[in-house]
């Protein structure tokens, strides 16, 4: 899908249909989601169905997989918060595998999305109002009243703790998506000099290995961001998990 | 690009360049939500129904076998301490055992030699005693003998000398007067 006459930095994150199943377009976005879906399954299932005591490399991954995330969340939400372990189990893997598949060339990144990636906070945060209600009814509505503050501030509190809640999946989905795009058009555009530099034919062509040692280097940098994302969107996740669990702190 | 008259996700998307931003293009948006919740539900259902109970059950068999052999391995310990405990009083009782019989055949051999060399010192003693006796007696007999030998030398030097020959009383009787003296 490579772009007409220049790179084109932003042409990567365009959505087209590849093929169709009936009335349904499967979008390359859509692969991606298969991908990842293939991806999480051949490790958590495929890996660990010999249910080995001394585990293989596959199941070793699997393993360190649900200890990470489960310790995550032991942490962050204590073992009440265990219950939406499945949830952040998913969303990790799901948004690590995207962010991973992503940095492999000529890949779509299902996260440089926004649509996605806010739809994965809305699913957190819906998550966390409807279970704080139903655990701790109106007492939930603690969560934006501070204790020990005085009558006069209390009005002025209230109003930031719900815009600081309400702002929690725009930061949540911005986050992920902004990281994701920004650093795949970087990637994109260093990759583009050293195209850019090789068909000009000219001296400049010795510059070209420098933008590519940047392109390298902003590789590994792009993959502690896939798995630095993916933790934070995790933890925050518990974190605000932890809110509907135990309000009013 | 095979496009198809249905395919309105391509909207502005011409030589290479989208008129609309595409994170922020809405007509991808309804696809998208669509497909994300197809695999994100069935992503949740197949790793907490399948894939999350599998894996927590190899950890618990794991750990199960862990402790399993921890105490194993703390019982056998215990069992090696108690012979070595065991081994170690034998040890110690055979060493007593030795150091008593020790100390009676010690003791058995000095009463013996003890006695055997009190028996010795006696006989010696005796043996000594009568020696000694006899060297008297032999001295005894030597002096006597002495006497009657100087007698003759006396009357033997006397008629030599004078050409008269002592009798043999009167030289006896010079000689023992000599003698005394």
């Amino acid at each position: 899908m490579a772009a007409e006459g220049g790179i084109d930095p932003i042409h990567q994150f365009v959505i087209a249909p590849m093929f169709h199943i009936g009335p349904l377009p499967v979008t390359n976005s859509a692969v991606f989601m298969i991908a990842v879906l293939a991806a999480a399954t051949f490790i958590m299932i495929v890996g660990t169905s010999s249910r080995a005591l001394v585990p293989g490399r596959l199941q070793s991954l699997g393993e360190v997989a649900y200890e990470f995330v489960a310790s995550t969340v032991r942490g962050s939400a204590g073992q009440d918060g265990m219950r939406f372990f499945p949830l952040v189990f998913s969303l990790f893997m799901f948004v690590l595998l995207s962010n991973l598949i992503g940095i492999i060339p000529y890949t779509f990144t299902v996260t440089s999305h926004i649509i996605v990636t806010f739809a994965l906070a809305a699913l957190v945060i819906l998550t966390v109002i409807l279970y704080g209600f139903y655990r701790n009814g109106l007492h939930f509505l603690h969560l934006f009243v501070p204790s020990g503050v005085s009558p006069v501030l209390l009005p002025l509190l209230v109003l930031i703790e719900v815009i600081s809640f309400i702002s929690r999946p725009i930061s949540l989905s911005v986050r992920l998506f902004a990281n994701m795009l920004a650093g795949h058009i970087t990637l994109k555009v260093f990759g583009g000099f050293v195209t850019m530099l090789l068909a000009s034919g000219t001296w400049a062509m010795i510059l070209a290995p420098l933008p590519f040692a940047m392109t390298v280097a902003l590789t590994a940098l792009e993959l502690l961001v896939a798995f630095l994302q993916a933790y934070v969107f995790a933890i925050l996740t518990c974190v605000y998990l932890n809110d509907a669990i135990h309000p009013g702190h | 690009m095979a496009t198809t008259p249905e395919t309105t996700t391509e909207v502005g998307h011409n030589g290479g360049h989208s008129t609309v931003f595409p994170p922020f293009d809405p007509a991808t948006f309804g696809p998208q939500l669509l497909w994300l919740a197809i695999i994100f539900g069935l992503l949740y259902l197949l790793m907490s129904r399948i894939g999350l109970p599998r894996v927590e059950a190899i950890l618990e068999a794991r750990r199960a076998a862990h402790e399993g052999d921890l105490n194993e391995a703390a019982r056998l310990r215990q069992e090696t301490e108690a012979a070595i405990a065991s081994f170690e009083k034998a040890l110690a009782d055979a060493h007593a055992h030795a150091e008593d019989i020790g100390k009676q055949t010690r003791d058995r051999l000095n009463a013996e030699i003890i006695k055997k060399r009190a028996a010795f010192d006696a006989e010696l003693t005796a043996n000594l005693d009568a020696e000694e006796h006899t060297i008297a007696e032999n001295k005894a007999k030597a002096m006597s003998n002495v006497a009657e030998i100087a007698s003759e030398a006396t009357m033997a030097i006397v008629r030599q000398l004078s050409g008269i020959a002592p009798g043999a009383g009167e030289a006896a009787a010079v000689v023992g007067r000599v003698l005394k003296n």
